[in-house]
């Protein structure tokens, strides 16, 4: 994990060691937006926009799209990525729980047998 | 009829799926093989709930369990891990023997409603767990809390570069 974290690190660094970059991570974390909406909401030229969205883009953390004359940014596969990641570990808490759970059910219904009693329906 | 037949092999384990069904809730699957009641039960008496609740890999221990388990009852579980304790509750809104519990989470404002149901087929149970989050945002952020660590991880490197830069510049 601690290998995992450090190679996302290293890749990401240039693109996240940025304030304005992280703010349209967070902005985009809430709903897509155009470059020019983002321009506005960080009180800067297109332009600029444009080359920050730019990084982003190449270290996979924002996709774009351009439909008719507006390009819409989106938090990119990097993102996705860490969502698979997030439900998998914790898709192996849950199945370590239920593997002591299986243990629990197993002596119950032993115990029950043992006890001679019949099983309802 | 109920001899034990040593030769067998163990029966396959059964999966746990997870999956985000849509943007608020997460749903997590599992069957057992026991019937319903077992189930149930091993899910509402404390001391059945503190033997597997708390797997030995999670690196935490359960100090403290209190289960009230019926409409309104609360529910409260205090966790160790290092030298930190975290508290864990809520209330049961739902209580149907061997069939559906449900539960708040209330440890935060973010927190899911949870309802378990417990369907028996053929002597075994297929659990399903529904965790409602009041809003998207609220399962991100219990999600890619993770992912926010580390943006948060960024925003005390770039100080340190801040100060590395100003540094370097002067010599």
């Amino acid at each position: 994990m601690v290998q995992y974290t450090r190679t996302r690190f290293d890749a990401s660094f240039a693109a996240l060691s940025d304030a304005t970059r992280r703010g349209v991570l967070e902005q985009l974390g809430r709903a897509d937006a155009s470059i020019t909406d983002l321009a506005d909401r960080f009180q800067m030229t297109l332009t600029g926009m444009k080359k920050h969205v730019g990084v982003l883009e190449l270290a996979g953390l924002v996709t774009t799209e351009k439909v008719g004359r507006v390009r819409t940014c989106k938090l990119g596969p990097r993102r996705l990525e860490e969502e698979a990641a997030w439900i998998d570990r914790y898709r192996q808490l849950w199945d370590a729980r239920f593997d002591e759970l299986d243990k629990v059910v197993e002596e119950l219904e032993q115990k029950e047998k043992v006890d001679g009693r019949k099983k309802r329906k | 009829m109920d001899a034990r037949r040593e030769s067998e092999p163990t029966p396959m384990k059964n999966r746990t799926t997870v999956e985000r069904k849509t943007e608020r809730e997460l749903v997590t699957t599992r069957t057992f093989n026991g019937p319903a009641r077992i189930v149930f039960e091993a899910w509402t008496k404390p001391e059945l709930f503190k033997r597997w609740w708390v797997p030995k890999s999670m690196g935490m221990s359960l100090l403290s369990c209190e289960m009230d388990v019926r409409v309104g009852g609360k529910y409260r579980l205090v966790f160790a891990h290092e030298a930190s304790e975290s508290t864990f509750f809520g209330s049961y809104l739902e209580v149907t023997p061997h069939s559906r519990l449900v539960w708040t989470n209330e440890e935060s404002d973010d927190g899911p409603v949870t309802t378990v149901t417990f369907e028996e087929k053929g002597g075994k149970t297929l659990l399903v767990m529904r965790e409602l989050y009041p809003s998207k945002e609220a399962l991100d952020a219990a999600g890619t809390g993770a992912a926010d660590a580390m943006v948060e991880t960024f925003a005390q490197l770039d100080e340190l570069l801040v100060t590395l830069g100003a540094s370097v510049g002067r010599s």
